[in-house]
């Protein structure tokens, strides 16, 4: 059997949905029978693979590379998955949403610094006014929340979709 | 003058990017390591109960949320002005030294072992995780069943595995039920074995990295770690110690609340993460590094008998202070040895299933500041209130912010000696990234992440059109 390509994307979220997802712990071994993970924080990847299975996308779209990022993926993607609550509603990046950008800025490198008060600015990508959701600005075919969403709510879809099922939502999920 | 760039930087937690200048012979002439992206917690927690901020700032990082659970927590305890109860102290500790081990394994097994064991210029689609359980096939289930018992701990202390509600300001939430002791004291020798085994293995594999061991960020510096009032190495309470290299204690026992009177930080003009230096000797000479390597060097010892006879080991192979970033992973290690140990006295201790957990306060001052050993370094959380306990301003410097400095000359010394921009490779540039996978760097905490996961490779002229790119 051809083994099914899974990608894992990391935008503007803590890891800790990533970490969810080893969480599945030994399970790991037996999955990786069935699936290739082609691209993410866990392998060497290459660019984005051209044509990839399924994506599993943790965080929120916070900088303009994040928005180049995530336009690319769904157009190499069969089935996009938001994982966590930061893909899916914005959650904790979203939380700096109502302060202008050059004022955090400021606080944190003007402000908060003693030695050479000063915006990083070579070679850093710029940040978006806002962070947002993914499906503001791509589709999204699935959605997982919590924060993180529970191990085996994740290796519950994974194997869904591997079995070509439909998923279910309406896992148990929490944040604090 | 050319330019190449490393980006993303694999398999460490976050994303960052290297930038390799090139002379016009070739030779390298520069480096630096830029963190790509900033979420502003410093500002946008202003306004925020207190309380709150355990459960917000944990949410900078996945990987060791309970380092900024504990280290806001105790910020929120100065603000309260308690003293937790002495269970509860033990307990926050217990659980600490539970994700020092889930995260040591994830650096170890996950993100670095394949660079050892398939070696650093091996066939970049196999060199991860997955191509380690082919390979080494015992070797990968050790990692996941020692990564899996450290986060069994934390489950069964704080019911979460990654974002839990059970460390708060005062104490913790709960108390620890005897059976889930029983049961963590019973897998406790699965876990000895699984790191008794493994230290050897990589003993014996030193020797194949002679080379990496010169080069790799092997530079003096000032090391850095929290110690008790005897100098032994503490993750959760102490106050901070500064080496030199020279062995040459320079500050000892700084209290949380005086940080600011010895660590400064400076902005770069390249960076999202700011570098933090040593308040006397100023930015940028006052670098210091942090991390496993950064408290072995700084403490006298780590006060539990393995532990210390791994140390022992350790500095008569590469001296009191040991100076090569590679050592890291070696130093993680033997923190596995030191966290497993502490583990276990922690739940023999006789008061350890005592009731009261937790105290509780109003807010009685109107600063408090945290101060803990995250796994990768000094973590410090410090937050000013109002009368009515909201958020006024805080400051946060996370552990990899203090190695900032380091990495970036570390970054350069590797690339001089192993990057040649008359014929690049790809494992010339992995070379690059694993030095600073050696620092197990959270960029995550740093500011957080930002996406892109590829690894292209590309030298630019010096205005900045492509010469060459490699994609590993
Ligand atoms: S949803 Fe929660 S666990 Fe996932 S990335 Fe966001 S903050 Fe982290």
């Amino acid at each position: 059997m051809k083994k099914v390509k899974v990608a894992t994307v990391w935008l503007d979220g803590c890891s800790g949905c990533h970490m969810s997802l080893l969480d599945m712990d030994a399970a790991i071994i037996s999955l990786g029978r069935k699936i290739d993970i082609v691209y993410g924080p866990l392998v060497d990847a290459q660019e984005f693979p051209e044509e990839v299975d399924v994506t599993l996308v943790e965080g929120a779209v916070s900088s303009q590379d994040d928005l180049n990022k995530i336009r690319k993926i769904r157009q190499r993607t069969q089935i996009l998955v938001s994982l966590g609550d930061c893909a899916v509603t914005g959650n904790v990046p979203a939380m700096r949403n109502n302060i202008p950008v050059n004022k955090l800025l400021q606080r944190v490198y003007v402000d908060g610094s003693e030695e050479k008060k000063l915006i990083p600015s070579d070679r850093v990508p710029a940040l978006l006014k806002h962070a947002r959701p993914l499906r503001e600005f791509v589709k999204v075919d699935h959605s997982l929340p919590g924060c993180p969403p529970p191990a085996k709510a994740i290796l519950g879809l994974i194997t869904e979709l591997l079995e070509g099922r439909k998923a279910e939502a309406g896992q148990p999920v929490k944040f604090g | 003058m050319k330019r190449i760039t490393i980006e993303p930087i694999s398999r460490i937690e976050g994303h960052g990017k290297i930038t390799i200048h090139l002379n016009d012979e070739g030779h390298v002439a520069g480096a630096e390591f830029h963190v790509t992206q900033i979420r502003g917690f410093e500002k946008f927690t202003e306004g925020r109960p207190f309380y709150e901020m355990p459960g917000i700032t944990a949410r900078i990082c996945g990987i060791c949320p309970i380092s900024h659970l504990l280290a806001s927590s105790k910020a929120c305890d100065a603000i309260m002005a308690v003293r937790i109860p002495p269970t509860a102290r033990k307990l926050r500790e217990l659980v600490h030294c539970a994700q020092i081990v889930q995260s040591h394994a994830l650096s170890f097994f996950y993100l670095s072992a394949p660079d050892f064991l398939l070696g650093m210029s091996s066939n970049p689609a196999r060199r991860n995780v997955m191509g380690v359980i082919a390979d080494y096939p015992e070797l990968a289930r050790d990692g996941i069943e020692l990564r899996k018992f450290g986060l069994q701990v934390v489950e069964g202390l704080a019911e979460e595995r990654v974002h839990n509600s059970w460390i708060v300001p005062g104490g913790v939430a709960k108390a620890l039920a005897a059976s889930v002791r029983e049961r963590i004291l019973s897998e406790l020798p699965a876990a000895k074995a699984i790191i008794e085994r493994t230290i050897p293995l990589f003993k014996r594999a030193l020797d194949n990295y002679k080379e990496e061991i010169a080069v790799f960020g092997s530079f003096p510096t000032m090391y850095a770690g929290l110690v008790d009032a005897k100098g032994n190495a503490q993750f959760y309470e102490g106050n901070l110690r500064f080496r030199a290299a020279s062995g040459e204690i320079v500050q000892d026992q700084i209290a949380a609340e005086d940080y600011k009177q010895w660590i400064g930080e400076a902005s770069l003009r390249e960076s999202y993460l700011k570098a933090p230096y040593f308040v006397p000797q100023g930015f940028p000479a006052g670098v210091y590094r942090v991390g496993p390597l950064g408290r072995i060097n700084a403490a006298d010892g780590c006060g539990t008998p393995a532990a210390d006879a791994e140390l022992r080991e350790f500095r008569e192979r590469f001296g009191t202070v040991a100076n090569s970033a590679f050592l890291y992973h070696y130093a993680r290690l033997i923190e596995i040895v030191y966290a497993l140990e502490r583990i276990e006295a922690l739940l023999n201790d006789p008061q350890i299933l005592d009731a009261h957990v937790r105290a509780t306060a109003a807010v009685n001052a109107l600063e408090g500041v945290g101060m803990i050993e995250a796994p990768r370094g000094t973590l410090i959380h410090h937050y000013k209130v109002n009368e009515e306990g909201a958020i006024t301003w805080a400051n946060l410097i996370v552990a990899t912010g203090h190695n900032n400095l380091a990495i970036g000359r570390s970054v350069q010394q590797v690339a001089e000696h192993y990057v040649d921009g008359a014929k690049l490779n790809e494992g010339m540039l992995n070379h690059v990234s694993a030095v600073v996978r050696a620092y197990d760097p959270c960029l995550s905490c740093s500011t957080h992440a930002d996406g892109s996961l590829a690894m292209r490779i590309q030298l630019l002229n010096a205005e900045g059109a492509l010469l060459d790119e490699i994609a590993n």
